[in-house]
């Protein structure tokens, strides 16, 4: 039926004069959705190919290693539409592709997760953060690239506690995503001592992100926002829907620092980590892309490289071989974050450290010395295995 | 610590040395853009060379008369006469070229290009480029056979050694070990070549004949978490019998014993070590601790650190020329 998921099983060792059968060709989609979000930021304004660009550069990668191990890697791209039927899209990828890097919504995710689930599939998550996908709607056929909030949340609280910047005046925004990520800093708030000393709710009233006076406006507007608040030695910004905290900084009524979705921000990757052979993957992706690589990239670079890794390691092109040696105590992938990233068993979340980014620079990387675990110093940041709440299968 | 270490360290040095033959050893310091002079006979730096951007791989040719170091940042390879410890000129590698090694005669050099999948072969005498070879993603180790006969390379986001016939420029083999391999050494009588794995944090002992893996160091130091142990620089003693294996920010280097693969001992040094190089006597070892700035001095018989020299920002690559 699927030809290409017939495997020659080997010992990881080839000599690459020495090819008799034929190549193992591994068929990788991409499915994402039409439209990019708006960012306040003109900067940080996403480019068409964001994400996708990221698991081309890895596809690469693994073709010039698969070169070497008569493995061939092609990725094909599909997006969604408004309206569209998803569980058949997703079928219909899934009749091509063994396996799928993901960039969507919790809830789209969760309708592809089912659709595929008596397939082979194997699903890897490279978009979304939700932190129920890991816990209470988790799925065993999906594999979680992209860290989630709470690991985002509890990277920043570690880095701010450590700096003693331990009262924060917390100011969420009005959509349900601002509500999670302030949840999860309320989370990491009580986990790690800080201390949320006032809270704001600023409504999304609409408006334009691009006008032409709009800094005359945010100059007023901002200040008057942040005053009279108690003393705090923090600002930190729940607004992943991009509505306010940008403004924040150098606007605040108090000179205080802003974290969170500002300022400070917590990220899997940022275009200035240089650190760990980074400024490879680096030159590479600018070389290929004339723009510079994102976390959306990374995370579908890393998505793409994982499966990469474990086909050179299995040497098969079977889903399910992939996936089990993925899910084993063998897997670990290198990603330029100074050590291996390898996967929580009971939830198939990548472990992974936090960069802590500036917008021009990486101020810290997240766990911070001190923050001890049993397992892993990596398992310090978001839900443990004692806390979860996932039952895979 | 550290601390005592060195004092108990130095008083063992001082009891044993007698006035002996003085080496020099070239260091490079990729955060400074320098290198350091060491005087094994006073244990200090004697003289800092400005080079170029970001150095790091650094060997003296073969006939002791110049010291070649890679300056990735500015794409090249430069010449320093150790006469007049000034840099005189520069070789065309590739972009980034980080570590690279010589034929026996000294004649040709081997580049690894981080920057474009390529190793980059130069003429040494004539100081030209001759070819490349397409290997893996992100090349970096770099080793030639006793015989010269193969040259290896290790791609780091590849996973591989490749062994590549160093008469016809093709590969021949490809063995795929841990993650991120970065150093491979010979063992001098070349019945096994040693690859390390940073994020792998193993050491692949190699057959260089059937070019297959045989076995792997792997470490485990009390109180320290796997991820902190991340395997770098190699050096195995001319007899075969110890290797000693850098071991990044575990800030250990592993004595190991190279008959049985076990590892006897972890010597503390300083902080992320790098890379290490024989006095020529092979009575110590020097290794370079990246984050500490410094190089630790490890009595090799005793197997002790004895002795820390501060060098410029960042130490990685270290050579001594051969008498």
């Amino acid at each position: 039926m699927i030809r290409w998921l017939v495997g020659v099983v080997g010992l990881g060792v080839v000599a690459s004069h020495a090819f008799a059968a034929d190549p193992i060709d591994i068929r990788v989609g991409y499915l994402g959705q039409v439209g990019i979000k708006s960012k306040l930021s003109l900067v940080e304004q996403p480019s068409e190919n964001d994400g996708i660009a990221g698991a081309r550069l890895a596809i690469e990668d693994n073709n010039t290693t698969g070169k070497f191990l008569n493995q061939r890697f092609f990725l094909e791209e599909l997006r969604l539409k408004d309206g569209e039927d998803v569980a058949k899209a997703a079928r219909a990828l899934a009749d091509r592709n063994g396996f799928i890097i993901t960039d969507l919504p919790a809830d789209t995710l969760l309708k592809v997760a089912d659709a595929l689930r008596d397939r082979k599939t194997v699903l890897l998550n490279a978009g979304v953060i939700d932190d129920r996908l890991r816990e209470q709607d988790c799925r065993a056929n999906v594999i979680h690239v992209a860290p989630t909030r709470s690991m985002l949340a509890d990277a920043l609280a570690q880095y701010l506690v450590w700096k003693q910047w331990k009262r924060w005046l917390l100011v969420v925004g009005s959509h349900d995503a601002d509500k999670l990520y302030a949840e999860a800093l309320r989370r990491a708030a009580t986990r790690f001592g800080a201390k949320i000393v006032g809270e704001r709710i600023f409504e999304d009233t609409g408006g334009a992100r691009r006008t032409d006076s709009g800094v005359t406006l945010i100059q007023r507007q901002m200040p008057v926002f942040t005053q009279a608040a108690p003393a705090y030695d923090v600002l930190v910004a729940a607004d992943e829907s991009e509505v306010f905290a940008s403004y924040l900084p150098y606007r605040t009524w108090d000179p205080r620092p802003i974290a969170g979705s500002a300022g400070l921000v917590p990220t899997s990757w940022d275009a200035a980590q240089d650190q760990w052979g980074a400024i490879q993957i680096q030159n590479r992706f600018i070389k290929s892309n004339s723009r510079r690589m994102t976390a959306r990239d990374m995370q579908a670079w890393t998505a793409a490289r994982m499966i990469g890794e474990a086909i050179s390691r299995t040497n098969s092109g079977d889903p399910k071989a992939v996936f089990d040696f993925l899910k084993g105590p063998d897997f670990s992938v290198a990603a330029f974050k100074g050590q291996r990233l390898t996967l929580r068993d009971w939830n198939l979340q990548l472990r992974q450290p936090i960069l802590l980014v500036d917008g021009r620079m990486v101020v810290s990387v997240s766990p911070q010395d001190g923050f001890l675990h049993q397992t892993s110093e990596l398992d310090t940041l978001g839900v443990d295995r004692p806390e979860t709440k996932c039952k895979l299968n | 610590m550290w601390r005592r270490c060195l004092l108990s360290g130095m008083a063992v040095w001082l009891a044993a040395t007698t006035p002996a033959l003085a080496f020099i050893a070239y260091v490079s310091n990729e955060k400074s853009n320098t290198v350091s002079v060491i005087d094994t006979d006073k244990w200090t730096v004697i003289a800092t060379i400005k080079v170029g951007q970001r150095p790091r791989g650094i060997e003296f040719t073969r006939n002791g008369k110049f010291v070649l170091v890679a300056v990735g940042d500015d794409d090249k390879i430069e010449v320093i006469d150790t006469a007049t410890r000034q840099v005189v000129d520069s070789l065309p590698s590739g972009p980034d070229p980080e570590l690279f090694t010589q034929d026996a005669a000294g004649k040709t050099l081997y580049v690894a290009n981080e920057n474009d999948n390529t190793v980059t072969i130069i003429d040494l005498e004539n100081r030209v480029r001759l070819g490349d070879i397409q290997v893996g993603v992100e090349p970096e180790g770099m080793a030639i056979s006793p015989d010269g006969k193969i040259l290896i390379n290790t791609s780091e986001t590849t996973n591989m050694a490749h062994f590549i016939d160093t008469a016809t420029r093709q590969i021949v083999a490809n063995v795929l070990v841990d993650a991120r391999p970065r150093f491979a050494e010979f063992k001098r009588d070349n019945s096994e070549l040693w690859v390390s794995s940073e994020i792998g944090g193993t050491v692949s002992i190699i057959d260089p004949v059937k070019r297959t893996i045989t076995g792997k160091i792997e470490f485990n130091i009390p109180g320290l978490r796997r991820e902190a142990i991340q395997p770098v620089g190699i050096a195995i003693t001319r007899d075969g019998k110890t290797g000693f294996i850098a071991l990044g920010p575990a800030n250990r280097v592993a004595v190991v014993d190279a008959t049985t693969h076990a590892v006897t001992k972890y010597l503390l040094v300083g902080q992320r070590v790098w890379h290490m190089a024989f006095t020529p006597d092979e009575k110590y070892l020097l290794v370079t601790n990246g984050v500490s700035n410094d190089v630790s001095v490890i009595d090799v018989s005793a197997q002790k650190v004895i002795k820390t020299i501060q060098v410029g920002e960042l130490p990685w690559g270290i050579t001594f020329a051969q008498p």
